[in-house]
């Protein structure tokens, strides 16, 4: 079933159209890669899904499950299972990782109605995740992302995406400053997370990305539309003869 | 449960929509004829059962403050105000001497029981109640006394203090039962030329507490006095005076509430801090007077005088503040650290929103040899205040090895207020160490939605950054009070995004 459709979309930032009509279905259990240049909306098209405020829809619609997602506050939408995985996660100071974890998902668990987790269910659940992702304890205790190193940051962004179970994941830009060890290690724990109900929507600039995360589908954008989509050979096509190809068409 | 947790928890438990202390207490009271002369200074004294010594202390702050001038160099703005339009006392009826909880109002003990404040000498505070067997419930135990408008309506475990040595009281009380303690200390630190307010409050204080604690004595409990102005168009002054004398320890807490109202109403208090040698005083504030409301209109102006003297060598006093409430706040907990190795210490967390006003701040005066400071400040305006830090950090000549570390951190939330900072830095030795940081941020949209974007709500995200911002501050608090400060700073910033 289709878990996200992205109809027509047309969205501004302060009088200027970034997405011209833009459509996308993304269905259960698939990966899809979205490759452009700079400036092509690919970050646009994250945001928006994902609620952030500063961007306007001035026409057509995104549905999730079939509910209507636009309308729904960008919170909401995390707890109906929308994750977006920063490009640029950001360093919240004096508030530890633990607490944030806790703090977000018994809001989600409240918002569906679900039974919010004792501390010590809790603490057993991260344990358990944060050892599956090889992530050290001590981590945890630390203030969110601060001081934290690239690779970590994208490590805890795996880790919450592991936590919260979303059935919608969107990795924006998530190659963008790191190591190629780093960047195995992330990816590793993406895939790790990749199931039948799952659906994961890899934003990057890049062919190497998907050498890790290997894509069922690749869609080329430019210029605030899709203009071609394929199999995962088009992200190496790409990688040969680079965007130039796909300004005209757009 | 996690600080932040706890923050989200209690907020949404909580009308917030609402301050939550605005409701008024129909009493009858006693009240001293409106103005202020030498007459409505007689009065009061006349009212406490006053000894002749104590009216003249009165009298003679009187005659001098009518020669001063009310400061204007804070950074806030307000009408001025008319001294002769207020009532300077008001005291609950029936007008006699209580001797136990049952002879008190039962509106009064309502008032507090609303408030979370027990003063039944079983309860504890809320949401602190040990386990059965699982901790000695004698720890958690907090005196409180209890301040009703002008006067001293009750105040716990006086018995219990009683055997440990330790005088805890209402100064009215103490004034007549300890006459040598109070003349010998009272003025010592805050002198009654000190300033407009504190002179003003010498002439006229009515109550506030008592502690003496003897040599060697580790006060076994916390104590507290919580303070409530309930009466209309009455300014409220209260004394408070703390001794510890030599290698003795007390923590002492202070709580604030005022009903609603749209007249401001005055708070001048005055607050005297004795450490002796080796003797540690931790003295934590939650500031919650009114504010006023969303347009302005109301609040307590809160002009306070509060200031400690490690008058022995080793001593130490350490400052705690957490202000939410009030219109306009005026108010520079300090320390003068006269004895070789003493040491003080301010940490203070000031919340403006709405049209607050707040300048606030410490002085930390380095007289002894090797002695050291260190203050944590940290501002955080929202809506359309005003929020300015004022520090002044001295080195006397002989002040040599003194050391100093200040730490000053302002957020912004939204774009129309302010926060200002004015550090006043002197050494006059050079072996002086001063260390001055200074930050302000503005509340980063990026950071709000990162949060919101994991399933925080826009007020819980803005409870968490913030309580991430003023963590080390919070941890200085005695854990009652930590969580109700916690629960405040959301409380206060309810809206103040979007």
């Amino acid at each position: 079933m289709a878990l996200l459709e992205v109809k027509d979309l047309k969205v501004r930032v302060e009088e200027r159209e970034i997405l011209h009509g833009l459509t996308l279905t993304v269905n259960e259990g698939e990966i899809h890669a979205i490759m452009g240049p700079n400036g092509s909306g690919k970050s646009t098209l994250s945001h928006v899904i994902a609620g952030k405020p500063g961007y306007e829809v001035t026409d057509g619609q995104i549905l999730f499950r079939g509910e209507d997602l636009l309308e729904m506050s960008p919170d909401m939408r995390a707890a109906k299972g929308v994750f977006l995985a920063f490009q640029y996660p950001v360093e919240i100071p004096g508030v530890a990782t633990m607490n944030f974890l806790r703090t977000a998902l018994n809001a989600q668990r409240k918002a569906r109605g679900e039974d919010e987790f004792s501390t010590p269910d809790f603490l057993k659940k991260v344990r358990e995740v944060s050892k599956s992702l090889n992530i050290p304890q001590d981590m945890l205790k630390r203030g969110v992302n601060v001081g934290f190193s690239g690779g970590e940051k994208k490590r805890n962004e795996v880790l919450q995406m592991a936590l919260f179970e979303p059935s919608l994941c969107i990795l924006d830009e998530m190659d963008s400053g790191l190591d190629i060890d780093a960047l195995r290690i992330a990816a590793d724990g993406v895939n790790a997370l990749h199931s039948p109900k799952r659906a994961m929507v890899v934003i990057t600039h890049y062919q190497r990305l998907l050498n890790y995360i290997v894509p069922d589908i690749v869609h080329v954008m430019s210029k605030g539309r899709v203009v071609k989509s394929g199999g995962k050979e088009l992200a190496l096509e790409l990688e040969a003869s680079g965007y130039a190809q796909f300004e005209d068409a757009a | 449960m996690p600080a932040v947790q706890e923050t989200v928890e209690r907020v949404k438990r909580i009308d917030v929509d609402q301050y939550r202390y605005g409701f008024e207490t129909l009493i009858e009271s006693d009240k001293a004829p409106k103005g202020l002369s030498e007459e409505t200074v007689k009065f009061i004294s006349e009212k406490k059962n006053e000894p002749a010594w104590m009216l003249q202390w009165r009298l003679e702050a009187y005659r001098r403050w009518l020669t001063m001038q009310e400061p204007t160099w804070a950074r806030v703005d307000y009408p001025k105000i008319d001294f002769q339009d207020l009532y300077y006392y008001a005291a609950p009826k029936p007008k006699k001497t209580v001797t136990s909880l049952d002879e008190i109002d039962p509106e009064i003990l309502k008032t507090y029981e609303k408030l979370g404040i027990p003063l039944r000498e079983v309860a504890m505070l809320e949401g602190v109640e040990p386990k059965v067997g699982e901790e000695d419930p004698a720890r958690r135990k907090i005196a409180v006394d209890a301040v009703f408008d002008s006067v001293s309506v009750a105040t716990t475990f006086k018995a219990e203090l009683k055997k440990a040595g330790v005088i805890f009281m209402p100064i009215s009380e103490a004034i007549r039962e300890h006459p040598e303690l109070v003349q010998k200390y009272l003025g010592s630190v805050v002198p009654t030329s000190d300033n407009f307010y504190a002179t003003l409050n010498s002439a006229v204080f009515s109550d506030g507490s008592f502690v003496y604690v003897p040599p060697g004595v580790r006060c076994p409990m916390e104590l507290s006095t919580y303070f409530r102005i309930n009466e209309r168009n009455t300014g409220q002054f209260e004394r408070t005076l703390i001794i510890a004398d030599k290698g003795s320890y007390v923590s002492y807490l202070e709580g604030c509430t005022a009903p609603q109202r749209d007249e401001n109403q005055l708070h001048a208090a005055v607050v005297e801090l004795v450490a002796h040698d080796d003797a540690e005083i931790k003295y934590s504030t939650v500031q919650n007077w009114y504010p006023g409301n969303s347009e302005g209109k109301g609040g307590i102006y809160n002009f306070v005088t509060k200031r400690g003297d490690c008058r022995g060598n080793n001593s130490k006093i350490s400052w705690t503040q957490v202000e939410t409430g009030s219109a306009i706040t005026w108010k520079y907990p300090s320390c003068i650290l006269r004895g070789d190795n003493s040491r003080g210490e301010f940490y203070s967390i000031a919340i403006s929103n709405g049209f607050q006003q707040v300048d606030s701040g410490t002085k930390m005066i380095h007289l002894g040899k090797n002695t050291s400071s260190r203050i944590i400040s940290k501002g955080i305006a929202a809506g359309k205040s005003q929020n300015t830090y004022r520090g002044l950090v001295t080195a006397h000549r002989k002040a040599t090895g003194a050391r100093n570390f200040t730490a000053c951190d302002s957020l912004l939330i939204g774009d129309k207020c302010g926060a200002h900072t004015v550090p006043y830095i002197e050494a006059k030795n050079s072996s002086a160490t001063f260390e001055h940081e200074a930050t302000t941020s503005k509340i980063s949209e990026d950071v709000l939605f990162y949060c919101i974007q994991r399933g925080l709500s826009q007020e819980e995200a803005v409870g968490l950054v913030v309580n991430g911002f003023v963590k080390d501050v919070l941890q200085q608090l005695p854990m009652e009070f930590a969580v109700e400060a916690q629960k405040l700073i959301s409380i206060s910033l309810e809206g103040s995004v979007g």
